[in-house]
C-alpha cells in the first residue's frame, strides 16, 4: 500500500506517461532530491527551478500557453502568499479574455501543520485558495484520494491547485492504487530513491491504471443518522478516529464526509446528509476568520435552517498571527482529537 | 549589396533603383515606409478617437500608446504570426494597440472593447481598452497587473526552444514597471545556463509612470544594462524612428531566433497624451511625435507627396466613422453573460462538466 506521497509520485508518473504532462518542477523537484518530501523522485519530466514562487507559477501559465501541461509545486503553500495576484490572474486570464485561452496547470504544495513547522511550514491555504475564481482546489487526506485527484487534476484544462495535507504524506493508504504491488516493501524498492549515491538510480514503475475521482465528489467515509461532520485534510482522519471510539463508548453513529474538493465542493452531498441528520458541525484547521468552512456554513443556514435540530456549528485553528514552534502553541491552536471529539459529542447528543 | 536592402527581403537591385528612407547606413524601402506610415496613421485614428469616447461617456476609461506607433508597428510587421509554439509568442501591455493593427486588427476590434459591447472579440466588454486577447496569433490576454507578462514569457519561450525551430517570445511593458520583481524573475529565469531562453525583452521607455518621473527612480542608466549581468546583450534604439526601430528590432528577433538565447531591447518612445483618461489624457506638449516626423522625412525623399498623406489620414477617419457607426448598433452583455468562460469544459469535474454556473448545487 503507497504512502501519500507514494501515490502522489505514481499519480505524476501516470500523467507524464499517458496524459501529456510536459513539466513537472519547482525548487528542489528535479533529480537529484526529488522533492523535500521525496514526491517527486525518479519522474522524467522533473527538473529544479530557481528559488522564485511568482516565477515557478509564471512559467507554469506560460507553457500552459503554449499547449504544455505543467504540474508545478510550491515547497511549501506557506510560499504562496506573495503569488496571490498571480494566482489571481491563472483564475481569470480565461474569462477577461472571453475563453481565447485555457491554462491545463496543476500546482501542488503541501499545506496544513502537524510536522512542527512553525511559522513557516504549518499554513493552511484552502480559505485564501476558495477565494480564487476560476480555479479549482482539491485536498485528498489518503493515498488512493490523492492519486485519483491528481490523475483529475491533471486531466481538467482549468488550473487545479492540489493541496497535501503534509502530515499525512507518510500515511500508508489502506487501499491500493489499482495496479501498484500489494507489499508497500517491493514499491519501496522499485520507486523509491536511495538514500545516499543515487545518480544512476533508475526507479521501476508498476502499471498504475487510471482512476479518475471526479472534481467536487465527496466521499461518504461512515455512515450514520446522528449527526454529519464535513472535514478534509488533517483533522478528517481524526473526525473518522474519534467517530470510532464514540460509536464504541456510546453507541453514537456519524456520517463524517470527507469533502476532497474544496472547489467545486460536493454542496449534494453536505446537503442530503445535514438533511437527514439535522445536525451538523464542519472541522478544519484553517484559521476562524472568513474560514471556508464559514461558508459552507452559511449555506447551511440558507439552505437547511428549518430541517436543524440544533445549532450547526464549525471547529477551526485560531485566529493568532502563527503556530508557534513549541508544541504547547500547535496543540492548543488548531483543532486535535480531544476538542474534535467534544464537539462531535456535543452536536450529536445536544437537546432538540 | 547592404546588408540592410537584402533583409528587406526584395529584389536588392530593383530596390537600389527605388527611393529609400535613410537613418544613418540603415534604410527602409519605399513601400514598407508607406505601409508602416499608413498602420501608425490609422492606429493613431483609433486612439484618439477612444479617448475622446472616454469623455463623451461612450467608455469609461481609455489608456494606450498615441507616440509609441512608430516602434509597435514595426515590431508587429516582422511577428511570426500563427497559434501555438510553432509561431511566435506575444505577452504585451496596454499601450501596444499599434502592433495589434500592424499584425491586422481591424479598427473597430480595438473599437468595440473600448465601446464595451457583446461584440468585443478580445474581453466581451469585460476588460479596458488596449487589452487584447487573440488565440490565433499568440497573443495572450493583456492584463494592467503590470509586469506579469514578463514573468509568464519564459514559460512560452520553454516551449518553444524544446520544440525547435526558430520561434520566439517576445513580451512588451514601460520602464517604471521594470522596478517590479518579476522583470528580475524575467532575467533569471531566460538566462540560466544551458537552459537560455529565446526571449525578447523589450521595454518602450517613456520616461514616466504616471505621473512619476523615470529619472527621479532608476539608478540605472539604461534599463538593458541591468542585462549584463546575466551575459544578455541588448540595444537601445530611438522608438520614435521607424527606420532605426525595424532594423533594431529584425536584429534583435533575428539573435533570438538563431541563438535560442535572450535579449533586451530598450525603446525611447513618447507618450503624447499623459498616462490615461484618468490624468486627463491632454495632448502634451513637448513629446515628439512619430508620425509628425515620419511625414516630414517621408515627404523630403520623395516617398510621399501631401495629397496622399491626406488621404491617408482622410481614410483612417473614414473607417473609424464607420467603425463607429456599426458599434452603436451592436449588442451590449446581457445579465446571462456574467459567468461566461471562467472555465473550460472538464470530463472530470462532477459539479461544472461545462462552464461555470454559480455556486455548487445553487438553485438559480
Amino acid at each position: 500500500m503507497a504512502t501519500l506521497v507514494q501515490a502522489v509520485r505514481l499519480a505524476l508518473h501516470y500523467g507524464e506517461t499517458h496524459l501529456g504532462v510536459t513539466d513537472i518542477f519547482g525548487e528542489d523537484v528535479g533529480p537529484p532530491l526529488g522533492g523535500v518530501f521525496t514526491a517527486t523522485q525518479g519522474l522524467k519530466t522533473a527538473w529544479n527551478s530557481p528559488l522564485d514562487e511568482r516565477g515557478i507559477i509564471g512559467m507554469a501559465m506560460g507553457i500552459a500557453y503554449a499547449g504544455g501541461r505543467p504540474v508545478a509545486e510550491f515547497q511549501f503553500c506557506d510560499y504562496s502568499f506573495n503569488t496571490i495576484d498571480l494566482l489571481k490572474v491563472a483564475g481569470n486570464q480565461r474569462w477577461a479574455g472571453a475563453g481565447h485561452y485555457k491554462l491545463p496547470l496543476v500546482l501542488m504544495t503541501p499545506s496544513g501543520s502537524g510536522i512542527r513547522g512553525s511559522l513557516y511550514h504549518s499554513h493552511s491555504f484552502e480559505s485564501w485558495a476558495s477565494r480564487l475564481a476560476g480555479w479549482k482546489v482539491v485536498m485528498p487526506s489518503t493515498a488512493l484520494d490523492a492519486y485519483g485527484l491528481m490523475l483529475s487534476a491533471i486531466a481538467d484544462p482549468n488550473p487545479v491547485l492540489v493541496l497535501l495535507p503534509k502530515a499525512l504524506l507518510r500515511v500508508r493508504g489502506d487501499q491500493l492504487i489499482p495496479g501498484e504491488p500489494a507489499n508497500p516493501d517491493k514499491l519501496k524498492e522499485m520507486i523509491d530513491a536511495p538514500v545516499g549515491d543515487r545518480s544512476s538510480w533508475q526507479p521501476h514503475w508498476p502499471d498504475v491504471e487510471p482512476y479518475f475521482i471526479p472534481l467536487g465528489q465527496a466521499a461518504v467515509v461512515r455512515e450514520g443518522q446522528d449527526a454529519t461532520v464535513v472535514s478534509y485534510g488533517r483533522t478528517l482522519p481524526l473526525c473518522v478516529q474519534a467517530a470510532d471510539e464514540l460509536k464504541r463508548q456510546s453507541g453514537l453513529r456519524f456520517q463524517v464526509l470527507d469533502l476532497r474538493s474544496i472547489f467545486p465542493y460536493d454542496w449534494k452531498a453536505i446537503s442530503e446528509s445535514v438533511r437527514q441528520t439535522g445536525r451538523v458541525l464542519i472541522v478544519n484547521e484553517d484559521t476562524e476568520v472568513t474560514n471556508f468552512g464559514e461558508h459552507l456554513l452559511r449555506r447551511v443556514i440558507d439552505e437547511h435552517f428549518y430541517e436543524l435540530l440544533v445549532r450547526p456549528r464549525v471547529l477551526l485553528g485560531r485566529h493568532v498571527p502563527g503556530i508557534g514552534l513549541n508544541q504547547v502553541y500547535e496543540q492548543n491552536t488548531v483543532p486535535q482529537l480531544p476538542s474534535i471529539r467534544s464537539a462531535m459529542e456535543a452536536v450529536a447528543t445536544e437537546a432538540a | 549589396m547592404p546588408k540592410d536592402i537584402a533583409a528587406a527581403g526584395t529584389n536588392g537591385a530593383a530596390l537600389l533603383s527605388r527611393p529609400q528612407v535613410h537613418t544613418g547606413r540603415e534604410a527602409l524601402p519605399a513601400e514598407r515606409c508607406l505601409e508602416i506610415h499608413r498602420i501608425m496613421v490609422r492606429t493613431r485614428a483609433m486612439e484618439e478617437r477612444m479617448i475622446k469616447m472616454s469623455k463623451s461617456g461612450e467608455g469609461y476609461f481609455w489608456i494606450g500608446g498615441p507616440g509609441e506607433e512608430a516602434f509597435n508597428v514595426c515590431l508587429g510587421l516582422q511577428v511570426k504570426k500563427g497559434s501555438g509554439p510553432a509561431f511566435d509568442f506575444l505577452h504585451l501591455h496596454y499601450r501596444n494597440s499599434a502592433t495589434l493593427v500592424a499584425m491586422g486588427m481591424e479598427l473597430i476590434d480595438g473599437l468595440r472593447q473600448m465601446a464595451m459591447t457583446r461584440t468585443d472579440p478580445h474581453s466581451m466588454g469585460r476588460n479596458f481598452a488596449g487589452h487584447y486577447a487573440r488565440h490565433e496569433w499568440n497573443v495572450v490576454p493583456i492584463s494592467s497587473v503590470i509586469e506579469i507578462q514578463y514573468v509568464m514569457a519564459p514559460g512560452t519561450a520553454h516551449v518553444q526552444k524544446r520544440l525547435g525551430g526558430d520561434s520566439i517570445t517576445i513580451v512588451t511593458g514601460g520602464d517604471a514597471g521594470t522596478a517590479e520583481g518579476d522583470f528580475a524573475s524575467c532575467l533569471v529565469w531566460s538566462s540560466r545556463p544551458g537552459k537560455e531562453l529565446p526571449v525578447l525583452i523589450i521595454v518602450t521607455n517613456n520616461g514616466w509612470g504616471i505621473s512619476t518621473a523615470a529619472c527621479s527612480q532608476h539608478g540605472e542608466k539604461f534599463i538593458i544594462d541591468r542585462g549584463h549581468a546575466f551575459g544578455i546583450p541588448g540595444e537601445v534604439v530611438d522608438g520614435n524612428d521607424p527606420v532605426a526601430s525595424w532594423h533594431a528590432i529584425r536584429r534583435g528577433m533575428e539573435y533570438c531566433r538563431t541563438e535560442r538565447k535572450p535579449f533586451l531591447l530598450e525603446a525611447l518612445v513618447s507618450r503624447l497624451y499623459g498616462h490615461s483618461s484618468s490624468s486627463g489624457s491632454q495632448r502634451v506638449a513637448g513629446e515628439k511625435d512619430c508620425i509628425a516626423l515620419f511625414e516630414e522625412r517621408l515627404l523630403e525623399a520623395g516617398v510621399l507627396d501631401p495629397g496622399t498623406r491626406d488621404r491617408v489620414h482622410t481614410e483612417a477617419a473614414e473607417e473609424i466613422e464607420a467603425a463607429v457607426e456599426r458599434i452603436v448598433r451592436e449588442p451590449r452583455p446581457s445579465s446571462a453573460d456574467v459567468e461566461l468562460h471562467t472555465y473550460a469544459p472538464s470530463s472530470v469535474d462532477a459539479v461544472y462538466p461545462g462552464d461555470y454556473t454559480g455556486l455548487p448545487g445553487a438553485k438559480d
